[in-house]
C-alpha cells in the first residue's frame, strides 16, 4: 500500500530531505502547543456548562433540527419514507464526499471553503442536536474552538493543508456512532464490572471470582470455549468442501440455495425447526432423531438434556448448519476468483487434485479463509437466541451472551452480567491476534 | 473527469433543491402535530406480554370505552415483555400502562422511580371492586400503583369425567383421598395416573412451584403461607420441607408419572401445555395445571379424533386440589396488575376505566379469561368452567392467595425456585434443594 | 509470471470490470478439468438432503393442522396425508386491529433497506480511510474498531435508548434533550441509528479486507490524473468494491430482516416489524408450532428474493480482488 498524499507531490531530494526533519521539531511543539490550549479551552468551556445555575429554559434551534425532520418524516407512510431517507443521506454523504475532494486543494478558494468547513460543520452539528437555552453559548463555543483548533492544526500539518480534514471527513461518521453507540456502553459495563447489583457498592473482583466459582458462571465460560474453538472450524471446513465439490458442477446455483437457506431463517426459527429434530416424548415421535432411534428399536432419548457437552453440542449442530452457507458463499466466490491458469500449470506439472487443492487454491483464498473464520468464530462468541429457545441455559449449556442476559433480565444482578461481558470482551483477543498476523502476512506478500 | 463547467454545478444545485424541499417540510414546531396516529381524545398505549389471539381480545375490549371518550388506546404485546420491560423503563422509554404479571416485576419497576402512584378514583374502585388481598398486592411501601385487570385460578387438577365414570371413582375430597385415587387408578389402568409438564423455555420449572405453594397452603394454612411470602419462614424450614415431602409423593413416584411422556425426569423436558393433549386422549388420567388450561384443549384431539368437551360430564374438567379436611376451600390464584408511568389525564381515563366493571365485563365476554373483580358477572364467562371458577374467585369464602413465587423477589421467585423445582425432579437431594432455593435469597 | 506454486506475485490488472467478467467465462467454458470428480458431486448432494431435511419438516409441519402437529411427526404426512392452509390464514389475519401483518411488513422494509445503504455508506468511508490514507496510529484505531465486534448488543440498549429517549444532560444542564418520536405514524429513526451502530464493526472489517486488496496501480494512476480522495472514493472504489458491498448488503439484509430484540427495545408500536407480529402469533400461554411454521415460511420469502436477486455479485465475491493476494 502506497501513501496517499492530497497536495501536490512534494518532490524529495536528498537536500530537501534534511529541512523537513530540522523544521519538524518546532513545528511539532507549536502543533502540540494549539492542541493543549485549545484542549483547555473546551475543558473551561464544559465546566463553565455544567457548573451553571438551574433555570427555565427550552431547546433552542436553527428552524430545523434532526427531531424536527425524524417527527415529519414519521408521519410519511413507510414506503415513502425508504426513498427520502435515502436521498437525504446520500445528498449529506454526497456534501462530505465533495467537501473531501475539492477542500485540500492549494488555492485561497479552497482555503476559504476549509476553514468555513471547520467551523460551520460542528456548529451545524450541534445545533441539529437543539441544545438548551443556557447551554447553548457553551455548545457553541466548544464547536468554534474545536472547528478552529481543527482548521490549525490541519493547515500546519507536516501533509500538507487538507490532509487532516479529510481523514477527519472520512472517520467522523462512523467514529461518532461507535463512540457513541459501542464505545460507552463498553467502558460502562467494564466499570460497572467491579460494583454490586445495585451499582453503588464497590467490590472489586468478587463479580470476577464469581463467574469463575459458580457453576452458571464456570460452565458459561467452559461452553464459550468450545463453541469457539467447534463451531468455526466446522462451518469453514464444511462450507470449503462444499464449495469445492460444488465448483462448475451441473445445478451449481441451485445447490447453493439449499446450504444457503438455514442462514436467512432467523434464530427463533432455527430453534423451532430443530426442535422437530430433537424432541423428546414417550410414544408418537415428533423428532427425528428419536424417531430414527425407535425406529432402529432403542429408548427415545431427551438429546438437550444429555450431559456433558452431547447437549452443547447439538446446539452447536444448529449454529454450525445456520452459518455454513454463509461460508460456503464467501469461500466459493473466492475460488472462482483463483485465476484457472495456475490450476492448470499444477496439473501439467503432474500434481493430482488434492495437491492442487491444497498448494494453489488454499493459498490463494487464505484471506477468505482468515474472514470466514474470524466472522463465524464472533457469531458463536456471542450466541443467545439459539440456547434460549431451545434450553434456556438448563443442563450446563449456558454460554456467556446467555448468562450475561440472565443475570441481568432474571436476577437483575447488574454486576454479575458486567463481570460476564467483560470476560466474553477478553475472548475475542486471540482472534484480533490472529487476524492481525494475518495482515501483517498479507502486507509482506503484496 | 471531463465535465462540462454546466454539468458540474448541476450536482450542488440538485443538492440545494432537495434540501430546500425537505427543510420546509420538517421546519421546527410546523409538524408538531401528532399526525394520524393521534385522536381527539389522545392515545394511551398499554404494553404488555399477552399474545396472540389473547392479545386481540384484549384489544377489542376496549372499543366501547373508545367510543364513549374517544381516546384511542393502543395495545402491544410482547412475548419477551418480562425482560423487555426493565430495559425499556430504565432506558426511558416507558409506555404509558404496563401490564405486569408477577407483583415482584412490579416491584422491580416500582423500584426504577419511573411509576406513578395510582390517581385516587383508582384507589377507591380498587378498595370497592375487589378484596383488601388484591389491593395489596399492588401496593409496595405504603403506597398503591397497580390495580388489578384479569386472574387466573391456578391449582386445579384435570381429569376426564369420561374415564372416571369407567373406573368407578369419584372427585376426590381431601389429599389423603387424592392419594387413594391416584393408587386406585395406577391398580385399575396398570399406567401412570399422572402427566406433569415443567419445560417453558427460561421460564422452566414454575409449575412445579404451583404444586408446592398449593401444598403449603392447604398443608400449613395462610399464617404460614403470608410468613414464607415475606421471607420470614425459610424454604429450609419444615412446613416447606413437607409441602415438597408430599409433592414427592406423586411427582417422584416413578409408578404415579410421567404418563404418556416418560419417567420422573421426562417432567423437566415436557412443556407445561403439552400435557394437554394427554389428557384429551385418555393416557393422562389426572394433571395439576391452572384455569388457562382449558384455552389449550382447543388444539387437541380426543382418542376418537374429536375435539374434547370440557364439561362436567364431558371429556375433560377440573377439580380443585383438595384440603386437607373436608370443606376446605383454598385456591392460589394469578393475576396481572396495570402500573402507569404518566399521570396525563388520558391514561387515568383508561386506569380507572379497567378497575371497572365494564371492562371486565366486556373482556369476560369476549372469552376464555376470568376477572376477580366482585361486579363482574360470572355467567359471561365463555364456559361453565371459567364460570365456575370465576365464582370461586368471588366466593367470600374461599381462602385466596396469590401465587407465591410470583410475590417473592424475581431472584427467586422468577430464579432459584423455578431452578430449584427442575434440580428436584433432576434427582438433587431435597435439602439440597431446599438451601440452593434459600439462597437466592441473597444473590 | 509466477515463479512457483506456493509464492503468488501480484499481476497488474488494468482490464475492466466487463472485461474481466467475459474472461472469466471463458476461461470456465474453455476448463474441461473441474477442480473435482462425480463422486464429489454426489458427496455434495448427500450434504445438501440433510442440511435440507430440517427445514423441510418445518415446511410440512406449515400445512398440517395444529392437532396433529402435536400429535405425531411431520414425516407421517405421507402415510397420513392431512393438508391445511389454516396455519398460514390464521398467520396473514393476525395482528387484529393494532398491528397487522401487513403494516409489520412494511415496517420491516422500511427498518430494512435504509440501514443497508448506512451502514453501507458510513462503513466503507471509515474502510477507505483505514485501507487508504496513511495515518499516525492507523493500526490501533483498525484493530479497535474490529474489536469492538465483540460489545454484546444488550449491554448497548439501555445507554442507547437512554440517549434517545432523555437525552444527555449533566448536571442541570440539557446538552441534547433527546427525541420525541412516540407520537408520529411510523417512525423509525432510532431503530435505523442503533442498527447501524451494531453493523458497524463487522462491516468495517469485511469492507477493509476488500477494499486494501484493491491494486494500488489503479489508485495511483487516478491521482496521477488529479483526482482526490473524494473522487477516488466514488468513481473507482465504490465500482470496483461492488461486490464486495452486495455481498455485505445481503448478509446484512438477512440479519436486519431476521432481528427481533433491536426492534422491541428501539421501535415505537405502531413501527414493529414482521418478527414481532411472527413471534406474537402464538399466545400467551403455550406455544402454537403449526402457526410459528407458518410465520417462518411467511418471513423468509423476501431475504431469500434478496439474495436471488444480489447473487450474481457473489460469483465475483467478497473477496475476489482484480488481482490475487
Amino acid at each position: 500500500m502506497t501513501d496517499t498524499h492530497t497536495a501536490p507531490p512534494r518532490q524529495r531530494s536528498a537536500k530537501s530531505a534534511k529541512q523537513p526533519a530540522a523544521q519538524a521539531a518546532p513545528q511539532s511543539r507549536t502543533n502540540a502547543l494549539i492542541a493543549v490550549v485549545a484542549a483547555i479551552l473546551v475543558v473551561a468551556l464544559f465546566l463553565f456548562l455544567i457548573l451553571q445555575q438551574p433555570r427555565e429554559t427550552k431547546p433552542t434551534s436553527i428552524g430545523f433540527s434532526l427531531n424536527s425532520f425524524f417527527r415529519w418524516l414519521g408521519n410519511q407512510n413507510q414506503l415513502v419514507q425508504i426513498p427520502i431517507v435515502l436521498v437525504v443521506f446520500g445528498a449529506v454523504v454526497g456534501i462530505l464526499l465533495l467537501l473531501i475532494e475539492y477542500a485540500p486543494r492549494p488555492g485561497k478558494l479552497y482555503f476559504w471553503i476549509r476553514l468555513v468547513a471547520c467551523f460551520a460543520l460542528p456548529v451545524l452539528a450541534f445545533m441539529l442536536l437543539r441544545p438548551y437555552q443556557n447551554a447553548l453559548l457553551y455548545v457553541l463555543g466548544i464547536a468554534v474552538v474545536l472547528g478552529g483548533a481543527m482548521f490549525l492544526l490541519d493547515y500546519r500539518s507536516r501533509e500538507g493543508a487538507g490532509y487532516h480534514f479529510q481523514l477527519v471527513l472520512f472517520a467522523a461518521p462512523a467514529a461518532i456512532l461507535l463512540l457513541v453507540g459501542l464505545v460507552y456502553p463498553a467502558i460502562a459495563t467494564f466499570v460497572q464490572s467491579f460494583f454490586d447489583k445495585t451499582g453503588k457498592d464497590f467490590v472489586g473482583m468478587d463479580n470476577y471470582v464469581w463467574v469463575f466459582t459458580q457453576p452458571e458462571g464456570t460452565w458459561s465460560v467452559i461452553n464459550t470455549l468450545i463453541w469457539v474453538l467447534i463451531a468455526p472450524a466446522f462451518a469453514t471446513v464444511i462450507g470449503l468442501a462444499y464449495a469445492v465439490f460444488i465448483d462448475r458442477a451441473a445445478g451449481e446455483k441451485f445447490l447453493k440455495v439449499l446450504i444457503f437457506m438455514p442462514f436467512a431463517i432467523s434464530f427463533v426459527g432455527a430453534g423451532i425447526i430443530w426442535k422437530f429434530v430433537y424432541d423428546y416424548r414417550q410414544g408418537d415421535q415428533l423428532g427425528i432423531l428419536n424417531a430414527i432411534v425407535t425406529l432402529f428399536g432403542g429408548e427415545p432419548v431427551s438429546w438437550l438434556a444429555v450431559t456433558p457437552l452431547v447437549n452443547s453440542l447439538l446446539l452447536m449442530v444448529v449454529f454450525i448448519w445456520s452459518q455454513t452457507g454463509l461460508a460456503m458463499v464467501i469461500l466459493s466466490a473466492a475460488i472462482k476468483a483463483v485465476p484457472p491458469e495456475q490450476n492448470e500449470a499444477a496439473e501439467l506439472d503432474g500434481a493430482n487434485a488434492w495437491q492442487r487443492f491444497r498448494n494453489v487454491t488454499v493459498p490463494g483464498i487464505r484471506s477468505a479463509i482468515v474472514v470466514v473464520i474470524t466472522t463465524v468464530a464472533i457469531g458463536a462468541l456471542k450466541i443467545y437466541d439459539i440456547v434460549a429457545v431451545m434450553t434456556g441455559g438448563r443442563a450446563n449449556t449456558s454460554v456467556l451472551a446467555f448468562e450475561m442476559v440472565n443475570q441481568q433480565q432474571r436476577f437483575q444482578s447488574y454486576g454479575h452480567s458486567a463481570a460476564l461481558a467483560v470476560v466474553l470482551f477478553l475472548f475475542v483477543t486471540p482472534l484480533i491476534v490472529f487476524n492481525v498476523i494475518q495482515i501483517r502476512k498479507q502486507r509482506e506478500i503484496r | 473527469m471531463g465535465k462540462t463547467r454546466g454539468r458540474r454545478y448541476l450536482a450542488p444545485i440538485a443538492l440545494a433543491g432537495v434540501f430546500g424541499l425537505v427543510l420546509t417540510g420538517c421546519a421546527e414546531g410546523g409538524s408538531d402535530t401528532p399526525g394520524a396516529s393521534g385522536s381527539a381524545g389522545g392515545t394511551v398505549r398499554i404494553s404488555g406480554g399477552i399474545t396472540g389471539s389473547e392479545a386481540d381480545l384484549l384489544q377489542q375490549s376496549f372499543d366501547g370505552f373508545t367510543k364513549d371518550t374517544g381516546i384511542e388506546v393502543v395495545y402491544t404485546g410482547d412475548k419477551g415483555f418480562e425482560g423487555n420491560i426493565v430495559t425499556k423503563v430504565t432506558g426511558g422509554d416507558a409506555p404509558d400502562l404496563a401490564i405486569v404479571p408477577q407483583p415482584g416485576l412490579l416491584k422491580t419497576l416500582i423500584g426504577t422511580g419511573d411509576v406513578v402512584k395510582a390517581p385516587s378514583a383508582v384507589d377507591k374502585a380498587v378498595d370497592e371492586n375487589w378484596s383488601p388481598d388484591w389491593k395489596a398486592y399492588g401496593t409496595v411501601d405504603g403506597t398503591f400503583y397497580a390495580a388489578p385487570m384479569l386472574a387466573n385460578v391456578k391449582g386445579y387438577v384435570w381429569y376426564s369425567p369420561a374415564k372416571f365414570k369407567e373406573w368407578g371413582v369419584e372427585v376426590p375430597k381431601t389429599w389423603d383421598d387424592l392419594l387413594t385415587l391416584t393408587k386406585t387408578i395406577q391398580e385399575k389402568s396398570g399406567a401412570a395416573p399422572w402427566c406433569a409438564g415443567f419445560e417453558s423455555g427460561n421460564a422452566s420449572g414454575w409449575p412445579g412451584t404451583d404444586w408446592i405453594e398449593d401444598l403449603v397452603l392447604r398443608q400449613s394454612g395462610t399464617g404460614v403461607y403470608d410468613d414464607w411470602v415475606a421471607g420470614k419462614v425459610k424454604f429450609t424450614d419444615q412446613p416447606i420441607a413437607d409441602a415438597f415431602t408430599a409433592a414427592g409423593k406423586i411427582l417422584l413416584n416413578p409408578s404415579y408419572v410421567n404418563a404418556g411422556f416418560g419417567d420422573v425426569k421426562s417432567i423437566n423436558s415436557t412443556a407445561f401445555a403439552d400435557v394437554a393433549a394427554k389428557v384429551a386422549d385418555g393416557t393422562c388420567a389426572l394433571t395439576h395445571q391452572a384455569s388457562f388450561l382449558s384455552s389449550n384443549f382447543l388444539d387437541v384431539k380426543t382418542a376418537d379424533g374429536k375435539a374434547p368437551t370440557v364439561a362436567p360430564d364431558g371429556d375433560v374438567y377440573a377439580f380443585v386440589l383438595p384440603g386437607m379436611q373436608e370443606g376446605e376451600s383454598q385456591v392460589e390464584a394469578g393475576g396481572e396488575f396495570v402500573a402507569a408511568f404518566n399521570d396525563n389525564e388520558a391514561t387515568q381515563k383508561v386506569q380507572e376505566f379497567m378497575t371497572s366493571a365494564d371492562f371486565a365485563n366486556a373482556r369476560v365476554k369476549l372469552g376464555g379469561v376470568i376477572s376477580a373483580n366482585k361486579k363482574a358477572d360470572p355467567s359471561n364467562a365463555s364456559s361453565e368452567f371459567l364460570t365456575d371458577a370465576m365464582k370461586l374467585l368471588q366466593d367470600e369464602k374461599t381462602t385466596v392467595r396469590f401465587d407465591a413465587s410470583d410475590l417473592m423477589p424475581a431472584t427467586v421467585g422468577s430464579g432459584s425456585f423455578w431452578k430449584g423445582m427442575v434440580d428436584w425432579i433432576d434427582g438433587k437431594d431435597q435439602a439440597t434443594v431446599l438451601s440452593d432455593i434459600q439462597a437466592g435469597y441473597n444473590n | 509470471m509466477s515463479t512457483g506454486v506456493d509464492i503468488i506475485e501480484p499481476i497488474a490488472d488494468t482490464r475492466t470490470a466487463r472485461q474481466v467478467a467475459r474472461d472469466t467465462r471463458k476461461h470456465e467454458a474453455m476448463a474441461r478439468k473441474r477442480l473435482t470428480s462425480r463422486g464429489a458431486t454426489i458427496a455434495a448432494l448427500i450434504i445438501a438432503i440433510f442440511w435440507t431435511i430440517p427445514t423441510f419438516g418445518l415446511f410440512v409441519t406449515s400445512f398440517r393442522p395444529g392437532a396433529d402437529v402435536q400429535s405425531t411427526g411431520w414425516w407421517t404426512i405421507f402415510t397420513n396425508p392431512s393438508f391445511t392452509l389454516d396455519n398460514y390464514e390464521q398467520a396473514l389475519n393476525s395482528g387484529g386491529t393494532a398491528l397487522t401483518l401487513g403494516e409489520s411488513f412494511l415496517n420491516s422494509l422500511a427498518i430494512t433497506i435504509p440501514v443497508v445503504f448506512f451502514a453501507l455508506a458510513v462503513a466503507s468511508l471509515l474502510a477507505y480511510a483505514f485501507a487508504w490514507i496513511d495515518f499516525k496510529g492507523r493500526n490501533i484505531a483498525f484493530v479497535a474498531v474490529f474489536a469492538l465486534q465483540i460489545v454484546p448488543l444488550q449491554m448497548a440498549l439501555v445507554p442507547l435508548l437512554s440517549l434517545f429517549s432523555r437525552g444527555l444532560t449533566i448536571g442541570d444542564v440539557t446538552i441534547f434533550p433527546g427525541f420525541d418520536l412516540r407520537d408520529m405514524t411510523h417512525s423509525f429513526a432510532t431503530v435505523w441509528i442503533a442498527h447501524t451502530i451494531f453493523a458497524l464493526p463487522l462491516a468495517v472489517f469485511l469492507l477493509h479486507n476488500f477494499i486494501s486488496e484493491i491494486p494500488s496501480e489503479v489508485i495511483e494512476a487516478a491521482r496521477v490524473d488529479g483526482a482526490g480522495h473524494g473522487q477516488i472514493f466514488f468513481r473507482m472504489i465504490l465500482p470496483l468494491a461492488a461486490p464486495a458491498l452486495a455481498s455485505f448488503a445481503v448478509l446484512e439484509f438477512i440479519w436486519v430482516w431476521n432481528d427481533l430484540l433491536v426492534a422491541t427495545i428501539f421501535a415505537p408500536s405502531s413501527s414493529l416489524p414482521l418478527t414481532q407480529s411472527l413471534n406474537s402469533l402464538s399466545g400467551t400461554w403455550g406455544n402454537k408450532w403449526f402457526l410459528q411454521a407458518a410465520g417462518t415460511f411467511i418471513s423468509i420469502i423476501v431475504p431469500l428474493l434478496v439474495f436471488f436477486g444480489l447473487q450474481r455479485f457473489f460469483v465475483r465475491g467478497l473477496l475476489a480482488g482484480a488481482t490475487k493476494g
